[in-house]
């Protein structure tokens, strides 16, 4: 490589570490690591923690379940409006949360499209914790459909020709060839999904509001510090930050402690 | 049309058809025309709208690169169309272990795919195929991913192991050898259509394509029989051919085994009624031992002949060097 390429790449490289990385830095060092384990154990932001984990866990199930035959039907069949599906799908990581938001109270608030019809069962979504699942499996959904459909598309067609063969019905072959197959990128996309959904904010704030113990995750809890404890909404922000990485590392790591069970997997990375 | 208990052997090129015959038959493709019927049930007719999908098809497939799940363990792999098919845990187990001693392959049931020799792969392919006891066995090229010599100690092991089947049995290869060895029936397919069918000796006796003959390593010429000034006498587009009595006259193919073939440093005198000159392309020692010498000669017609080592030695022959073929009329072969 020749000095002004190197020179470039170095560059970049020092760029972009500048923005993202100073900032992040930024959070770590602004408070004191003493200081910082005791705001972690206060009673706020264990609050909005416990409840950001539950959210984000149950949203991240609900995805999982509606999205993986989805994925399967997205991956092994063509039928008349795939395209509408797949951009249908693919909207909510485009779409600005707030205006997520706002959609999701016009179809489930009190007098919205399904609201009415949920009102007469008693059942009001908008600002309960049902409302921050909902929020959170919405944005966070395209984040795990397109990793498992990846993953099963990239399954190779001879082990399903030869499933086939062996007198499995498509189903046996979905269970037990497909899937197994395909687990590595799903965990991935679930991953991916569940760190989405821990760190939503706008669809939540603007569809569930803001209420401490109901509604009030930590990015909601985050914002709501930065107007009068600027120290509180950095512990807050460091626990947040220590949890994206935290998932993000095991994405990472997970193919070397996986690998050997899937070594002759269809030979692509 | 195969019967039980038969090795029906499908040779040809690569790319004339072969894999897509087995992927049809084992449901992997469909037809546009054409019936397929197993043991009196109809699996596929385009005409009526039956396809039964190949899961649910009496057939066993063992594909070029054996395809065994990387995710599961031999055991497991040869479990596999038994679990599928319902069958119980414990039945299961039994039917497997002995599926796996009789393979040889019994201390392996615990190893996953990637740490299996290819000999090893191929047994494994066969055994899961096989215990689930199919109607109808489809081997695809089982021999041709293996290395030489793994490739002769199961090819003795195959020949023996499809001897004690009761199946009918496809088997598709490129392999002139292999098809001679393993063809109780050899079906010949040339570009997608078959152009001929019979036992090995119909094949080596009756050539009906140049592919054919290059097959059995004979000689074969087409052309119109008639009577010429010294006999009878099959014209070809190569030139005149003495043969004998070929019957009535029209359109015949002559067979002319190369031991029948003489070769002639310059033109012969004598008896021998067919005599075509051209240089010696190749010289290529016939195994196992080399005594004889196939000569393929660019004459024209092209002709292959067979002689014995002290001949080429004798007449000093070379590649390039040009030489006269003859063989009488006596030792050619007509038929229709």
């Amino acid at each position: 490589m020749s000095l002004p390429f190197r020179l470039l790449l170095g560059l970049a490289v020092a760029g972009l570490l500048l923005l993202l990385g100073l900032p992040l830095a930024s959070v770590v060092t602004r408070v004191p690591p003493a200081e910082l384990l005791s705001r972690m154990t206060e009673p706020a932001l264990l609050e909005a923690l416990r409840l950001s984990l539950v959210t984000s866990a149950a949203a991240t199930g609900l995805v999982v379940l509606l999205g993986l035959p989805v994925a399967y039907l997205l991956a092994s069949r063509v039928f008349p409006g795939k395209r509408l599906l797949e951009v249908l799908i693919e909207l909510p990581m485009v779409l600005p949360p707030t205006v997520a938001g706002l959609a999701l109270l016009l179809a489930f608030g009190r007098n919205g499209l399904a609201g009415r019809s949920l009102a007469l069962v008693g059942l009001s979504i908008p600002f309960s914790t049902l409302a921050v699942v909902l929020a959170q499996a919405f944005i966070a959904a395209p984040f795990f459909i397109s990793a498992a459909r990846a993953g099963l598309s990239e399954v190779d067609p001879r082990y399903l020709d030869a499933a086939a063969t062996l007198r499995a019905s498509p189903a046996h072959t979905l269970l037990r060839v497909m899937l197994p197959l395909a687990l590595p990128s799903m965990l991935a996309g679930a991953a991916m999904s569940w760190a989405r959904a821990l760190g939503e904010f706008g669809a939540t704030i603007t569809f569930a509001g803001n209420l401490p113990g109901v509604t009030q995750t930590m990015p909601l809890a985050v914002y709501v510090a930065l107007q009068r404890d600027v120290d509180a909404a950095v512990a807050m922000s460091v626990v947040l930050l220590a949890l994206a990485a935290g998932i993000l590392l095991s994405v990472r790591l997970a193919p070397s402690w996986l690998g050997p069970i899937y070594r002759a997997r269809a030979g692509r990375r | 049309m195969a019967e039980r208990g038969v090795t029906t052997v499908i040779v040809g090129e690569s790319g004339a058809g072969k894999t897509s015959l087995l992927r049809l038959a084992a449901g992997l493709d469909q037809p546009e025309r054409g019936r397929i019927v197993l043991d009196g049930k109809v699996y596929v007719d385009p005409d009526v709208g039956i396809l039964v999908p190949a899961w649910q098809r009496d057939v066993g497939y063992v594909a070029q690169d054996y395809s065994l799940f990387p995710h599961l363990t031999v055991e497991q792999n040869v479990a596999f169309g038994l679990r599928a098919g319902g069958t119980g845990r414990g039945a299961i187990a039994t039917r497997v272990a002995e599926t796996l001693r009789r393979a040889g392959i019994a201390e392996l049931a615990g190893r996953k795919p990637a740490m299996l020799s290819g000999g090893q792969q191929q047994r494994a392919a066969l055994a899961r195929a096989l215990v689930l006891e199919p109607a109808l066995l489809l081997l695809d090229e089982p021999l041709a991913a293996l290395d030489l010599q793994t490739r002769r100690l199961l090819r003795g092991e195959l020949r023996e192991l499809l001897r004690t089947l009761h199946c009918v049995t496809l088997y598709v290869t490129h392999s002139p050898l292999e098809a001679l060895l393993f063809g109780d029936r050899i079906v010949v397919i040339e570009g997608g259509r078959v152009t001929q069918t019979g036992t090995r000796d119909d094949l080596l006796r009756h050539p009906r394509s140049r592919y054919v003959a290059e097959l059995m390593g004979t000689n074969l010429f087409a052309g119109h029989a008639g009577v010429g000034a010294e006999g009878a006498v099959v014209r070809t587009g190569d030139g005149d051919l003495a043969v004998s009595d070929p019957g009535e006259p029209g359109e015949v193919y002559v067979t002319v085994d190369p031991r029948q073939i003489t070769l002639h440093p310059h033109r012969p005198e004598g008896s021998a009624q067919n005599v075509f000159s051209g240089p010696i392309l190749e010289l290529a020692p016939e195994p196992p031992s080399g005594e004889r010498i196939r000569v393929i000669l660019g004459t024209r017609p092209p002709l292959v002949a067979e002689v014995t080592r002290e001949a080429v030695a004798t007449l000093s022959l070379r590649e390039g060097m040009t030489v006269h073929a003859s063989f009488k009329a006596t030792g050619t072969r007509t038929y229709r």
